[in-house]
């Protein structure tokens, strides 16, 4: 077995543009997540029981099913369903990165909406009534009161939950996106160079979760201070 | 295409004959509950042994169980999944030399088993020393005081407390493991969701398989919810609020 490391080297703008691409795939899902998470936990805490129990069973369906199983749900279906919708000829082309975005914005909402409901079911009661007495309506209370402490008192937990979802980015692999790992792999067949490859990869995460979730972990002891 | 849906679609025969799509699910259902089981008992047995060290008072044990921990943690699974399959047996000589002449899928079961389960094990170490550090200080000093061992103190006092206090979040983690198990898929593990998404393409009814495998995967969530309940309620811990006494 020889190995050969300068097939790093060579494909680096390959893999970089791979890299680009995790990056900026993570980012969306973690913002749109965010977003339509927030609006989930705030469904799921509803006193309208309809509203509530749909909330909660898109949330226990995504999560009681594995993210490969969404990703083959939304890359082989979505162009049916797009084009039922939109009536054309033929199911519209949305390619794998597209696909991507968008079922990890799904999928991650339903992780987010679970940290969501625990930050704002931590903040004490009395400021939803104070809110209340002093004549805000429902949205300002939310708005205006309780989610930025929610929020803020989430941080760790959401900082952490993106490091998560950006180890599972990779698993865009399976329907063929080239993200880092798509990338790498792809190297690593086309060039016969497998150990190398992975092993790159390998170091390359560890090093960026590693140090994410060490400043991650400073940064909770700097809001715990303050708090 | 206008999502033409067949039910029957299961019972129809596969193309090579033999046996129906249901079959082919079923098939793919015992491998997903054999990698998931034998990965279950590995994580259990090296995440409670990790989780331990990491509570001890010798600073070389604690640093080498962090070290596991964070080893695993901070490597995507898929690729720790690719670097078991073909990293690792290049640098263990016999290893390799077994995997060439195994049947394929034996290579990926030990794979998939050998990744699963130790990718768990720090996450199940991760709860363990949780657990064992949820316990006030006094169980271990009074255990010292009455004169045991470092290791009678664990074995005990604090093992015996910390399982039963473990044992909801364990839940957790055994419903991720088996999510976890269909990305043995990338390595051509013939699971449930590999089965499925073979189904989709032989027939090009997408929607039914995935159905069933999605049925499938939330009725183990579901009964593994039940099943852990009733063991959480029986090893609750009294005077504890799990306890409710």
């Amino acid at each position: 077995m020889t190995l050969d490391f300068d097939v790093i080297g060579r494909s680096l703008p390959y893999l970089w543009k791979g890299f680009l691409y995790t990056v900026e795939l993570t980012a969306i899902a973690s913002l749109g997540g965010l977003f339509f998470g927030t609006f989930l936990a705030l469904g799921r805490l509803s006193p309208a029981k309809v509203l509530s129990n749909v909330a909660a069973g898109y949330v226990n369906l995504m999560r009681s099913i594995p993210l490969v199983l969404v990703l083959f749900w939304f890359f082989f279906l979505m162009p049916q369903v797009l084009q039922l919708v939109t009536g054309g000829e033929r199911p519209p082309q949305i390619g794998a990165e597209r696909t991507a975005i968008i079922t990890f914005i799904m999928f991650e909402a339903a992780y987010f909406c679970e940290i969501m409901r625990a930050g704002i079911q931590s903040i004490a009661r009395g400021q939803v009534h104070s809110a209340y007495a002093l004549g805000l309506t429902y949205g300002q209370t939310m708005r205006l009161v309780i989610l930025p402490q929610a929020f803020r008192n989430m941080i760790p937990v959401l900082l952490t939950q993106t490091i998560i979802l950006f180890q599972d980015t990779s698993l865009v692999y399976v329907i063929s996106a080239t993200d880092f790992t798509g990338a790498a792999s792809k190297i690593a067949q086309r060039d016969g160079r497998l150990i190398e490859m992975y092993l790159f990869v390998a170091v390359v995460y560890f090093v960026l979760c590693y140090t994410l979730s060490y400043a991650v972990k400073l940064l909770q002891k700097k809001i715990a201070v303050i708090r | 295409m206008r999502l033409d849906l067949n039910w029957g679609i299961f019972f129809q025969e596969i193309p090579g004959g033999g046996e129906t799509y249901l079959d082919l699910l079923i098939s793919g259902l015992w491998w997903t509950l054999g990698v998931s089981a034998c990965a279950w008992v590995i994580a259990l047995v090296v995440g409670s042994v990790v989780g331990t060290i990491r509570t001890t008072q010798q600073p070389w044990l604690v640093r080498l169980g962090n070290a596991w921990v964070e080893l695993f943690r901070n490597i995507p699974l898929l690729v720790q999944m690719f670097l078991w399959y073909f990293v690792i047996p290049e640098f263990i000589p016999p290893l390799k030399a077994w995997i060439v002449k195994a049947d394929p899928a034996h290579a990926q079961f030990l794979s998939a088993v050998l990744c699963l389960g130790l990718f768990t094990s720090a996450r199940v170490a991760e709860q363990v020393r949780a657990g064992i550090e949820s316990l006030p200080r006094g169980q271990r000093l009074a255990g010292m005081a009455v004169g045991l061992t470092q290791t009678q103190v664990y074995r005990f006092v604090l093992l015996p407390m910390a399982f039963r206090i473990v044992i909801p979040p364990l839940t957790s983690e055994t419903m991720n493991l088996i999510k976890n198990s269909s990305i043995a898929l990338t390595i051509g593990l013939a699971e449930l969701t590999f089965r499925s998404r073979e189904m989709g393409e032989y027939t090009f009814h997408f929607f039914e398989a995935f159905s069933a495998a999605t049925l499938v995967y939330v009725v183990i969530a579901m009964t593994a919810n039940r099943v852990m309940a009733v063991v959480e309620r029986r090893v609750a811990v009294p005077g504890y609020i799990a306890g409710g006494k």
